[in-house]
């Protein structure tokens, strides 16, 4: 058998010493910096700022060399578990690997070096690339029409409400609950607050999906709409969607589809099909466009057909024969528009990535994307059943739920704990402790892009800590030990709070 | 086609037998037959990474307006400044592209670190405390501003100044259409912000502001004095939120020193490629006063079970995952890779670049005002001082002269618009320490051609 790719136990992390803040490593009257031969006269500030508005002292910033900023923001990043290193199946975050063509993409400067506020005749490349990306999205959930300005999931999830609102509102009827099920991430309960609804949760089943008795009870003409994610957060693909669609519109409600799991139905079944009304994407997930640390993110929302004057503007669009300034494409804003979402237009180079990812795929390769994850994702269910709990024993999607539930109660050892000692096996830990319906959930999604080899040494590595928790306890509970930290103290960061190198006590505090 | 799927024939046959299946059909057993898509995806097949590139380079042909062929002179919240090749370099290193929310700390010191460099860096600049690890742009930090605002006065009558950037006050009333607040801005008269006078009768009246937005320098590029801003916040109890441009930050006094709870910006300028508006990066910082409405993450330090320094998220019980329909703010991923970014083009400009960033767009913005306004029919179309952006009003629509200025190799400025009093004919210019004065008098002198 061949050798794990996606185990990262051999990265050289060198020492284990703390890494010095660059404000330590500042000596005053070092420097970087250098910019162009302006050629202006050598003016004082005092010249250019009236007194009342000058700042008395400069502001106080790092003084280093290019050498030691660059060592020191290297060293940093070896500190950094990253997709590019090892295998990262953090449940609900589709950390697939992310094509470095997609990068080549975005750093072109006919795109990166482009002005967001330029005349539409002067930026048409990007205003057809805008144009092809929302088709290709569309074309993707059967939806006929989206907006790009949503910087990520939750950012798209608030414009889907406030879609939401609108729409009742032009129908004369403004209503004032949304419907969530108890496995739903945290960012649907809050968008719904922040778009003026109040939330109604609605409970699981013994099969991991929506109660159907539960929705009824719930449902009524003050219902705007439900929130799904579907697959649901446990992986589960919510089979009675087609009367749960029926059961809302019925009461004049929509359907919000969170796209945090489209990864695993691209291809097989689309959102507008299954009767969602409005869908948010995740391009950072399903599109692979890098996550960076926490972010850029870009959360498109398509929607139907007659939520289409509702969009946000001004949107992309294609102008048929060329319109009055000859223009192929132009800015348009939807006739009943709910505004602007985003201070331009979207996170475009994340945009352009995820176009880039499309077509390198086409509707082929988006197909063997969504059926590879699902395989993946079972072949770990099954060769960890008897090793791990599962938490729904059913076939699932893109990700599988696993509880450690025994194990903190034979041997002490909680989800989390399993998830810091897989680290020490090279590779990052599951999402741990969601979805909350779940006790010690472990949730897994291994992706497609990780191998067979890769897969089986995961399963292996979290098999030896099932053994573990057995054998010595504290080996699971202890760990990471080999890490550039060890666990940190989490309740001493809140309670003695310091969140700038300026509030830190003196040393010897 | 291309394909990123590591998985042989012989492996994909080998795991379904392992699972008892037959074909890979058989997975989505759970999806109804009625509801499976029928014929494939409506997408044209995959191609080739050369071809993909190709067809995106064809794309990117296709816009004139890039800053390796016009010079650019528009600004309005998005700059073209300086990104050294070591910024570039260290900011697209994988660890940092490739990674996620640091949800594992042991295992992501390096992102946790870099961005509690980036909070102090932030706070130092705003005069405040406390800053947060980013947020989307500067559009949606002024939605958070104004949602922390509200929470705190427990007042939903918002006053915004004209001067804050007209795409982020109309994000904001986007948002107000969920959260009810009541936004209300104030004209802009000769530059400067036209509050209502606080002696004349019934001002306030029974709806006091619990926020009071401003901007510093404003839209049009002047400074104007905050001090009947904070003014107004003293007397009614409203939290003031000062939106700053980070970059003039280096010449201004601080939002913080001028007396603002919340400072807020947008922080593009520090490493951030225009990328037609995006990604960017959205900068916000508070009082300790606030520290509990803070929306979005905080990085923490703390120790290890060593005794070791290390960094954490804290504060987590404000957030999304944790206090669901009770969280101060829903956003969840933000703008890390920026926020990053910034700590590191922070460090390269260091205290004398950053003084020397902010005098240089100075004296470039003075030249090159003084000339266009030499230029007959150009004309000032306020008076208040400038730093590093300005507006003048022109004797052609402003949309017909940057297409002529296109048309000579300039991305001339942006058109104020018509929500500003003749903004038709006026246009706002941004002169950074990219430009040189070769390069200004090309422009000036296009000008002169381009009015008459």
């Amino acid at each position: 058998m061949s050798a794990p790719g996606g185990r990262a136990t051999s990265a050289p992390l060198l020492g284990r010493d703390e890494e010095p803040t660059i404000f330590e490593l500042s000596k005053a009257g070092r420097r970087a910096w250098s910019f162009r031969t302006g050629g202006f006269p050598e003016t004082d500030v005092e010249d250019l700022v009236p007194a009342l508005h000058r700042r008395p002292d400069p502001v106080d910033l790092p003084e280093v060399s290019e050498r030691d900023l660059v060592a020191h923001v290297t060293r940093l990043s070896s500190r950094q578990f990253s997709v590019d290193l090892g295998a990262y199946p953090l449940g609900s975050c589709t950390m697939k690997y992310n094509p470095k063509m997609c990068d080549a993409v975005a750093a072109l400067p006919g795109l990166a070096g482009v002005h967001p506020a330029a005349p539409a005749s002067t930026v048409q490349g990007w205003l057809a690339l805008l144009v092809e990306l929302e088709e290709a999205l569309c074309a993707i959930t059967g939806m006929a029409g989206a907006t790009l300005q949503p910087a990520a999931g939750a950012a798209g999830e608030l414009t889907g409400l406030l879609l939401m609102r609108a729409w009742h509102e032009a129908q004369g009827r403004p209503r004032h609950t949304v419907i969530i099920p108890d496995s739903a991430h945290g960012t649907n309960p809050a968008s719904v607050t922040l778009g003026g609804y109040q939330v109604v949760t609605v409970a699981s089943d013994e099969r991991g999906c929506v109660d159907m008795a539960a929705l009824h009870r719930v449902l009524d003409d003050d219902v705007a709409g439900i929130m799904l994610t579907n697959p649901n957060t446990l992986g589960l693909f919510e089979e009675d969607i087609a009367e749960i669609a029926a059961a809302v519109h019925g009461v004049g409600g929509l359907l919000y589809y969170d796209g945090a799991n489209l990864n695993a139905i691209l291809g097989v079944v689309r959102p507008g099909d299954m009767g969602f009304d409005i869908v948010h994407m995740n391009l950072h997930k399903t599109f692979a466009t890098p996550h960076g640390g926490g972010g850029p993110g870009a959360g498109p929302v398509a929607v139907a057909e007659r939520l289409l004057p509702f969009l946000p503007g001004p949107r992309p669009v294609r102008v048929a024969g060329g319109d009055g300034d000859g223009l192929a494409y132009d800015w348009q804003v939807p006739s009943r528009s709910i505004g602007r979402v985003h201070g331009w237009h979207g996170n475009a180079l994340v945009l352009a990535r995820a176009l880039a990812y499309i077509r390198a795929n086409g509707a082929d390769g988006l197909r063997r994307v969504a059926e590879t994850a699902v395989l993946n994702a079972n072949w770990l269910r099954h060769r960890l059943s008897g090793v791990l709990d599962v938490a729904y024993d059913r076939p699932c999607m893109h990700e599988v739920v696993f509880s450690a539930q025994r194990l903190r109660r034979a041997y002490g050892v909680k989800a989390s704990d399993v998830g810091k000692r897989l680290l020490e096996y090279g590779f990052h830990a599951p999402t741990v402790a969601f979805p909350l319906v779940v006790d010690e959930a472990l949730m897994v999604e291994p992706t497609e892009t990780e191998s067979p080899e890769t897969l089986e040494a995961l399963a292996a590595a979290l098999e030896a800590i099932v053994s573990e928790a057995a054998d010595d306890a504290s080996v699971v509970t202890g760990a990471p030990t080999s890490t550039p930290v060890g666990r940190v103290d989490e309740a001493r960061a809140a309670r003695r709070l310091v969140a700038t190198f300026d509030a830190r006590p003196p040393a010897g505090d | 086609m291309t394909t990123y799927i590591p998985h042989t024939g012989e492996d994909v046959a080998d795991m379904l037998s392992f699972l008892g299946l037959a074909s890979v059909d058989d997975l989505f057993e759970a999806v109804p037959d009625a509801l499976r898509l029928a014929g494939g995806l409506g997408l044209p097949p995959g191609r080739g990474e050369p071809d993909v590139l190709a067809e995106l380079e064809e794309l990117a042909a296709a816009n004139r307006a890039r800053t390796d062929r016009m010079v650019c002179f528009a600004g309005a919240g998005a700059y073209d400044h300086e990104i050294p090749a070591v910024t570039r370099a260290l900011a697209g290193r994988s660890e940092f592209v490739t990674s996620y929310t640091p949800y594992q700390p042991e295992v992501a010191q390096g992102v946790l670190q870099a961005v509690f460099e980036f909070q102090t860096m932030v706070a130092r600049l705003a005069g405040l405390p406390i800053a947060n690890a980013s947020l989307y742009d500067g559009a949606s930090a002024v939605v958070e501003a104004v949602n922390l605002g509200v929470a705190a006065s427990g007042r939903p009558v918002v006053w915004l100044s004209q001067g804050v950037h007209p795409h982020w006050r109309a994000t904001a009333a986007t948002a107000a259409a969920g959260t009810g607040h009541d936004l209300r801005t104030f004209p802009l008269a000769d530059g400067v912000t036209a509050w209502p006078d606080p002696s004349a009768p019934g001002v306030p009246g029974d709806d006091p502001p619990g926020v009071v937005v401003v901007a510093y320098p404003n839209y049009l590029g002047c400074l104007e004095d905050l001090a009947p801003a904070r003014a107004w916040c003293d007397r009614t109890g409203a939290v003031l939120v000062v939106v700053a441009d980070p970059v003039a930050a280096g010449l201004l006094r601080s939002g913080g020193d001028w007396g603002a709870d919340v400072v807020v910006g947008e922080g593009q300028a520090f490493g951030t490629p225009l990328g037609f508006g995006g990604p960017y990066l959205g900068l916000f910082a508070t009082t300790q006063d606030h520290l509990r409405r803070l929306p979005g993450r905080l990085v923490g330090e703390t120790v290890d079970t060593e005794g070791r320094r290390a960094y954490v998220t804290t504060l987590r019980t404000r957030e999304q995952d944790i206090r669901r329909e009770k969280a101060t703010s829903n956003v969840c991923t933000n703008q890390t890779l920026m926020a990053v970014t910034a700590a590191i083009q922070l460090g390269w400009l260091g205290t004398s670049g950053l003084v020397e960033l902010g005098r240089r767009c100075a004296v470039a913005t003075r030249v090159t005002r003084d000339a266009l306004l030499a230029i007959d029919g150009v004309e000032p179309y306020a008076s208040a001082p400038v730093v590093r952006e300005f507006a003048v009003r022109t004797p052609v629509p402003a949309a017909v002269l940057l297409e002529r200025l296109a048309g000579e190799g300039f991305l001339g400025g942006v058109a104020l618009g018509e929500e500003f009093p003749g903004g038709e004919h006026a246009l706002l210019v941004a002169v950074t320490e990219r430009r040189t004065r070769a390069e200004v008098d090309a422009f000036v002198a296009a000008v002169a051609r381009a009015v008459t």
